[in-house]
């Protein structure tokens, strides 16, 4: 059965240590549906978030195929126990005439906030999981979305579980 | 106080403390610092081939006949560009090779520089690593992890791209080679674990039609002692992969030979009726297994790796344990002792003696009895010369081959009974790789009787090296198993493509090969029946020609096949084992006349 994963993975904040886990992907045929990477409280280590979809074995080729390259450091399937996941958004809406009243409304309703201003668009900002920000998009409609930068999914354990250097 | 040293010197040096004789290489700009610094001292000898895929190549068989890491030096640009089909045959077959390349300077990175490419980035899906070297002083420090990673765990090539004003003789610096090296993202596995051990020797004394299939990992993992230990006490049959050849003596009674595309019947077949099947240092590669949903239907499976990710890749596994082949062997071979002691009944053996029946039954049906065919003035078959070959050289040789028939027949008609001494592309599947290969081995047992079987496709793609045996003094022998066609192309189109030979002959464009080898300094033979092969084997093997490299040309049968031969999508026991029916030309046909189905 194909699922949704969310894979972090704990990397040496090294040059060409990103280059290595996208190749991965794309040379194992594996897809990505969002990734992102920053560098971690400790400075010698990248935190990597990323996203896919694949069956059982696939996903767990996936883990021992990260788990291989010399600079992973740890590697974790977030969707395998309770995890929180939170993405963030900016999107910038049509908001013309009586519109304006009806997108500020939707934006409050999935606790938006409008952090850009123009005569006729709004820009809004959300954050959220990712399906509550692709419900806000066909709340607004197709036809009043401008322009959308995603940050791609951030994703951590909950509760006790850590993933850490120790 | 250390040494002070300049990169290009501190490199060198840390060749030496790792131990290293051999560097195959080619200079040019990028490298000419460190060209310097070899020429400057004894230790580590240089050889200069004529081709850089050729370098990666000798290191590469250097590396498989010894289990040390072979290491090649190369320039920027063309130079690591050309290394990487031969960085791509390491990768695929797990050998521990270090590719040393030149870099243009710092400065000038991602300008388009002369001779630049990215060679981490080119390099980046063929290796188990690399490095680019980014302050003179981390030289000593990356070539020792390089060695590190290359030769523990999976086996793999490393590169370290050496940016040119990094070995500045001008600049120097503090030189001590680091004792021990410890990579907190790197820590392959050195022990299987017990529980899991224990369940898979419960499984095999369990067994009633049980089959031990191997590969390349026993070799490597010089795991070879462990697995006969283990396969006598039992009495299992054991099949070897094309790399695991060796890894179980060819002559045993209970070897069933090579498994796979072109393996024998009762290989094939026994895998296929398994009720348990031992897999050790081999991952069920699309050439063993045909179709995997058709695959050992009523298997149980016991997977041995030192690599997690190649459990359960292919073929789901019952039990799998993640370890090296020879500490995990050796526990059970203990185990397997301690319950034969308490119960001399824990094998079935009455179910194994009824398994060994039908294995002897296989037997006789098989394909490889090619001894009563052709005799006299018929064209000389190509299984006669390698079977010619394996007697001349009492079975005792080094043998490597290159990519195609011939390395089918090496395969099938050369006995191992010794790990490391076949030496072939078994993953990439390079042409070109027979002879440098052979040369690397050759380096390192200078002694010993290296053969390079191959045909003449796979020997013109890096028959430069001729060259670089005569300047070097190799006395390797060569045969060319010379049908003048791409054999294995050939047999496709003709099982598949109706006998269009498309593309895959040139009979008229050959070269003299007895003629070629000569005009390098070489001794040059041919053949053309077996009565001139009976006459020549000998000769080429006389103490006569013990300091010369001797090309035998072949002339065979150009419509000979490879069988048996899996049938595509089908089960391991789905095999062609002989020609069917009357096929197409012979050679030189463009096809033109084929009759199309």
């Amino acid at each position: 059965m194909i699922a949704r994963r969310i894979i972090a993975v704990l990397l040496e904040n090294e040059a060409g240590a990103l280059s290595r886990v996208i190749g991965l992907f794309a040379q194992r045929n594996y897809n990505i549906e969002s990734l992102t990477v920053a560098p971690t409280e400790d400075a010698t280590l990248s935190r990597l978030t990323l996203t896919t979809a694949g069956d059982d074995r696939t996903i767990e080729q996936i883990t021992k195929q990260l788990n291989k390259l010399i600079e992973v450091v740890k590697v974790v399937d977030l969707t395998e126990g309770d995890h929180l996941e939170r993405e963030l958004m900016l999107v910038k809406v049509r908001a013309e005439g009586l519109q304006r009243a009806e997108t500020k409304r939707t934006a409050d309703i999935f606790r938006g906030q409008i952090v850009d201003v123009t005569s006729d668009a709004y820009t809004v900002q959300l954050t959220g999981t990712s399906d509550k920000l692709d419900a806000f998009l066909r709340a607004i409609g197709k036809q009043e979305v401008i322009e959308v930068a995603r940050s791609g999914v951030a994703g951590i354990g909950r509760g006790d579980k850590v993933l850490t250097l120790k | 106080m250390a040494e002070m040293l300049s990169g290009a010197d501190m490199l060198v040096r840390a060749l030496q403390d790792e131990g290293v004789d051999y560097l195959f290489g080619y200079p040019g700009g990028a490298a000419l610092h460190i060209y310097d610094a070899l020429f400057r001292q004894q230790k580590v000898e240089h050889i200069l081939v004529r081709h850089e895929q050729a370098a990666t190549h000798m290191a590469d068989g250097y590396a498989r006949a010894t289990g040390r890491p072979g290491v090649v030096l190369v320039t920027s640009g063309p130079g690591a560009t050309n290394a990487i089909t031969g960085i791509a045959t390491a990768y695929m077959d797990s050998t521990p090779i270090i590719v040393i390349s030149g870099q243009v300077p710092r400065n000038v990175i991602g300008t388009d520089a002369f001779q630049e490419t990215d060679m981490v980035g080119i390099s980046r899906p063929v290796v188990k690593h690399s490095f680019l070297i980014r302050e003179a002083e981390e030289i000593p420090e990356v070539i020792r992890k390089a060695f590190y990673i290359a030769n523990s765990g999976r086996p793999g090539p490393v590169v370290i791209d050496v940016p040119k004003d990094t070995t500045d003789p001008n600049e120097k610096f503090p030189y001590e080679y680091p004792r021990d090296v410890s990579l907190r993202s790197y820590n392959p596995t050195t022990r299987g674990h017990g529980g899991q051990i224990r369940k898979a020797v419960k499984l095999l004394l369990a067994a009633k039609r049980p089959v031990i299939y191997t590969g390349g990992g026993v070799v490597q993992g010089n795991a070879g002692k462990h697995l006969t230990a283990l396969a006598r006490l039992l009495d299992f049959p054991v099949t070897n992969t094309l790399m695991g050849l060796g890894g179980f003596p060819g002559t045993d009674r209970q070897f069933l030979g090579m498994l796979g595309m072109h393996g024998t019947f009762e290989a094939n077949m026994a895998m296929h009726h398994a009720d348990t099947i031992f897999a050790v240092g081999a991952r069920f590669d699309d050439r063993v297994t045909n179709d995997p949903a058709k695959f050992c239907p009523d298997a149980r499976i016991i997977h041995l790796d030192v690599d997690p990710a190649s459990i359960a890749k292919i073929i789901a596994t019952d039990v799998p344990i993640v370890g090296p082949a020879d500490s995990a062997l050796a526990e059970m071979v203990r185990r397997v002792e301690q319950e034969l002691e308490r119960d001399p009944e824990a094998v079935d053996r009455a179910a194994l003696a009824g398994w060994w029946d039908r294995i002897g039954a296989w037997r006789g049906q098989h394909g490889l009895d090619h001894d009563q065919r052709h005799r006299g003035d018929a064209p000389l078959l190509p299984q006669q010369v390698v079977q010619a070959v394996y007697r001349a050289t009492n079975g005792d040789a080094y043998v490597t081959s290159d990519v195609g028939q011939h390395q089918m027949f090496a395969a099938q008609y050369y006995k191992f009974d010794e790990p490391r001494r076949w030496i072939n592309s078994g993953g990439l599947g390079t042409m070109g790789f027979g002879l440098p290969a052979a040369m690397g081995v050759q380096f390192a047992h200078p002694r010993a009787t290296v053969v390079c079987i191959t045909g003449e496709g796979s020997f013109m793609m890096n028959m430069q090296e001729l060259s670089t045996c005569m300047q070097y003094a190799l006395p390797i022998k060569i045969v060319n198993l010379n049908n003048q066609a791409l054999g294995m192309v050939k047999q496709w189109q003709d099982m598949q493509y109706g006998g269009r030979h498309s593309h895959s002959t040139y009979r008229d464009a050959l070269p003299d090969f007895v003629a070629l080898a000569e005009s390098f300094g070489h001794v040059g033979l041919r053949v053309e029946s077996l009565a001139e092969l009976e006459d020549a084997i000998p000769k080429m093997f006389s103490a006569r020609y013990a300091d010369r490299l001797v090309f035998l040309d072949a002339w065979i049968d150009p419509d000979e096949h490879v069988y048996p031969m899996a049938i595509k999508g089908g089960a391991m026991s789905d095999m062609v084992l002989e020609r069917a029916g009357v096929e197409t030309d012979g050679v030189g046909d463009d096809g033109a006349d084929a009759p199309v189905p």
